[in-house]
């Protein structure tokens, strides 16, 4: 398992291939990559991501043992970026390596839903118009109760 | 202890961290307290169903007891992902 909450992009291709090198009992690797959205009007200058040092590591690792505890994962990658990033940037990739297919998927689903709202990070959005923090969506949070 | 603030709670307190002296029992005590120091502290917790709290970065309640705790965080609802 590794966990890495860092500030400099990251290769998605480097990082699969990295994952999935040498695990020969795994018939399925599921890989989720967060990407940053434009606004509606397409005027994203830049958004800002804030976490809190310490609890983000520390939560990320809670979250992926309690999802290697409900399904039968081989492994597990959470990479989190912080800091200034434009649209079309990647902000995050989750990857699970599972025997099955349907261990894969649905922990990675499990893990986006939890990094979303159990996560310490704080996203901001800077435009011509001005600034704005992301608000939490009530939908984020009653998609928790699935699990 | 020390009393840490993220995104809009850091702004609108203006300041990211800060060592606070306290006999508060519980997080609703501290903020009781915060909120009577200035009006920015009570602007930043004027509507705690916005605000969570984690105490030694533990996500935990509004009512948790304050002993032993070291570290205090006010942040709004997390938007990772």
């Amino acid at each position: 398992m590794r966990v890495s909450v860092q500030e400099e992009p990251f290769d998605l291709g480097a990082e699969a291939n990295r994952f999935a090198e040498g695990d020969t009992g795994s018939g399925a690797i599921v890989t989720f990559t967060g990407v940053v959205r434009d606004l509606a009007q397409g005027n994203l200058d830049v958004m800002e991501i804030e976490h809190y040092p310490g609890m983000t590591e520390k939560a990320i690792a809670a979250i992926a043992d309690d999802a290697r505890q409900r399904w039968s994962l081989a492994d597990v990658l959470v990479i989190h970026r912080y800091g200034q990033l434009a649209p079309g940037d990647r902000i995050m990739m989750v990857a699970t390596a599972a025997r099955h297919r349907k261990d894969a998927f649905e922990a990675a689903e499990f893990l986006m839903d939890y990094l979303k709202s159990r996560a310490p990070f704080w996203k901001k959005e800077i435009s011509g118009e001005g600034s704005d923090w992301v608000a939490a969506k009530d939908e984020d949070e009653a998609a928790l109760d699935r699990w | 202890m020390d009393v840490l603030y993220f995104a809009w709670v850091r702004e609108r307190i203006g300041i990211p961290k800060e060592k606070i002296d306290t006999e508060a029992a519980t997080v609703a005590d501290l903020v009781r307290e915060l909120v009577a120091r200035e009006e920015r502290y009570a602007a930043a917790f004027a509507d705690l169903s916005a605000l969570r709290v984690a105490l030694d970065q533990e996500l935990s309640g509004f009512d948790a007891p304050l002993t032993g705790v070291r570290e205090v965080a006010f942040f709004p609802p997390m938007t990772g992902g």
